[in-house]
């Protein structure tokens, strides 16, 4: 990095910050959603933001998911690029028209004449009992789209860097951001720092396996990563940051770096961002692999709410090294840990709601 | 051919009625071809609100429509070779031939964009209008939709997002009573007055007859002042009826969908017909003027469509271009 100043943040206020720098930048970005400027400011990630900005720039809206994700084409149309913020990816549900018709498609199916330059902020819940609707992760579906980037940041240098880049971006992105990671702390640069959009970043770079990570499941990566170095196991983690478009020359190294490869995945198994993975390394490089290519995602069924039904439900650290294990040949298995806490919370800051 | 438009604003709006219709008839005379390979909902019977309409905005100002957008593509003032040339998919098509009859879009005119999906440009349309607020800019963003589309959720969110930040929208609604083949009577209870649903939310709103095209314009222009001089969100309805098929070319009564003393009705009542009647004691006004403007419409669509049909393909090693910007 070079000598930019850096502050240690929590990704939430990362984002917080790459939004007042952004706003700043551009004198008709405009933030909008529901809560942007109530009480909890969207877990905090828009403090200050309305009294700064007016609001004219920083306004709450009504419960519509649709208009508003229609409001924003049409503002961009207008020369207004704006970042709308939803607190859970479920409710965007709603607006599948717009983002899949419209969003995705206008500079398209209009031969080039205009971009939609906007990003839509979705956060993903987990644990506390989200349940089957406050916990869906749906990258892959809005992957499967032409026409749209999808980001998920990890660290909040990434998620900094990402969202201004994603809001300069002249085309629509989907900025997921995970609820676990929200209190994540990292140093993160001052001012207009930018990631770029579709470069995977190299967690680790051990020679056994490779390991490909969105989300929470890099932190995860990292903790089986840290098992299995205590058997001689190195990890070649990569975190894709990136979910469309897919950093596939990072991918191919790690291929062929370890000739093995574990895709993980936050979302389901069928039709995954982590099947997609293992079928490029399966059509791609074929002979380079030592062994046959794993995934690890969700299991198949909508998540439950319990507090009884959610133990092991996630991939976690030491389902990651077993399945390594298993690749490997090794007879290793990993239990959980018997201090970590509760199964369903991030950690101690986490008294829910959600 | 060097066309004088006609001065008067009467005469301009009956002229400008017959040749939205004398292309449309033209493109359902020419589609049996099978040149224009593309879903195409024709707008003949429905003219007098584009005109009139389009008439009352400036050229700077916005419009997005829907699947039956070529009236009002045209009287916003999109180019007409080029609206030919998307229906015949070529790459100097409006939209290079990526979009087809759904999906025009004329940006020198304001032409923001027609979509194919029910109630999908309402809210873009409200969000151009956001973006002239954020902008600070007079300009009003102009909406078309049909009847069908109030129907649809994304209406009322739309709409209502409008008027909680009084945001300057003008809601052209077609009425024409038809969703496909679905007539209203079947589709929302009886004595509903679609208006009346809008008012209670807070625009202002009015209805008139979408066949009397001086009557929409006069709405229209009184309904743009105010939103200019900061008034409300607008609502118009004006009820109109379809001559053709809900998608084709052709006449589709034979169905029997439609009463048939309501289809006698309605074409007795035809907008360029009543027009021409209404302008009976102008003096600019003839038998001869029409004759004229006839001819010379008929030149311009002939020219348009050698245009269109000799225009060469999109090259398809670019099929994948336009994803992203």
């Amino acid at each position: 990095m070079r000598d930019v100043p850096t502050t240690q943040m929590k990704v939430i206020e990362a984002i917080r910050n790459g939004l007042d720098v952004a706003m700043d930048l551009d004198p008709h970005l405009i933030c909008y959603g529901l809560g942007i400027d109530d009480p909890k400011r969207i877990f905090g990630s828009t403090v200050g933001l309305a009294e700064k900005f007016g609001n004219g720039r920083v306004f709450d809206v009504p419960t519509s998911e649709a208009a508003m994700t229609g409001i924003a084409v049409g503002a961009a149309l207008r020369g207004v690029r704006s970042v709308t913020v939803h607190q859970r990816l479920d409710f965007f549900f709603l607006a599948m028209d717009q983002l899949i018709n419209n969003v995705a498609k206008w500079h398209f199916m209009f031969g080039g004449q205009r971009s939609v330059p906007i990003v839509i902020r979705l956060i993903l819940g987990r644990g506390w009992g989200q349940g089957p609707t406050h916990s869906q992760s749906v990258h892959s579906w809005f992957a499967h789209i032409p026409g749209l980037k999808v980001v998920m940041p990890t660290n909040a240098a990434d998620a900094k860097g990402l969202l201004l880049s994603a809001i300069f971006d002249p085309n629509p992105v989907l900025f997921l951001e995970h609820r676990w990671l929200h209190e994540a702390v990292s140093d993160v640069p001052s001012g207009d720092y930018r990631v770029p959009l579709g470069q995977a970043r190299i967690v680790s770079e051990g020679g056994d396996v490779t390991i490909v990570a969105m989300s929470f499941l890099v932190p995860e990566a990292i903790r089986a990563a840290g098992l299995l170095a205590r058997h001689g196991v190195g990890c070649n983690i990569i975190d894709l940051r990136t979910i469309r478009p897919l950093d596939w020359d990072t991918v191919s190294a790690g291929i062929l770096k370890t000739g093995r490869l574990l895709a993980l995945d936050s979302g389901l198994p069928i039709c995954s961002v982590a099947s997609e993975i293992v079928a490029f390394a399966s059509e791609r490089h074929f002979q380079s692999l030592k062994s046959a290519p794993r995934r690890l995602t969700m299991p198949d069924h909508p998540e439950p709410t319990s507090f009884g039904l959610t133990r092991g439900l996630h991939p976690s650290a030491e389902s990651i090294a077993d399945t390594v294990c298993e690749m490997l040949g090794l007879p290793h298995r990993f239990a959980p840990d018997p201090n970590a806490g509760p199964h369903d919370v991030p950690g101690a800051w986490f008294k829910g709601p959600f | 051919m060097n066309t004088q438009l006609p001065n008067d604003p009467s005469l301009r709006l009956v002229r400008e009625m017959l040749r939205i219709r004398m292309v449309e008839e033209a493109i359902a005379r020419e589609y049996p071809k099978g040149e224009m390979r593309c879903p195409t909902h024709l707008s003949v019977g429905q003219e007098a609100v584009a005109v009139g309409t389009a008439a009352a905005l400036e050229r700077t100002d916005p419009a997005v429509s829907t699947h039956r957008a070529h009236a009002h593509y045209l009287a916003k003032g999109g180019d007409l070779k080029r609206l030919l040339a998307e229906l015949f998919g070529k790459e100097a098509g409006c939209a290079r031939g990526r979009g087809g009859s759904m999906h025009l879009i004329d940006l020198d005119v304001g032409f923001e964009g027609s979509t194919a999906i029910v109630g999908s440009t309402l809210p873009v349309g409200v969000g151009l209008a956001l973006g002239i607020r954020v902008r600070a800019e007079a300009a009003v963003a102009c909406i078309f939709l049909g009847d069908g589309a109030m129907e649809e959720g994304v209406f009322y969110e739309s709409a209502n997002f409008a008027v909680v930040r009084k945001l300057p929208a003008l809601f052209i609604c077609e009425n024409n009573s038809y969703s496909v083949y679905s007539p209203l009577t079947k589709r929302q209870p009886h004595g509903r007055q679609i208006h009346d649903v809008v008012r209670a939310l807070g625009l202002t709103t009015a209805a008139h007859d979408g066949n009397d095209v001086f009557g929409v314009a006069a709405a229209v222009k009184t309904a743009v002042q105010a939103i200019r001089d900061g008034g409300s969100p607008v609502f118009l309805e004006f009820s109109t009826y379809r001559h053709l098929e809900h998608c084709g070319p052709y006449p589709d009564d034979n169905l029997g969908y439609r009463p048939e003393k309501d289809v006698a009705a309605w074409k007795a009542r035809d907008p360029i017909v009543q027009a021409q009647e209404r302008l009976r004691d102008h003096p600019g006004f003839s038998g001869e003027v029409i004759e004229r403007w006839r001819s010379e419409i008929a030149a311009e669509i002939d020219g348009a469509f050698a245009f269109a049909r000799t225009a060469p393909w999109p090259d398809p090693s670019t099929r994948a271009e336009y994803v992203y910007a």
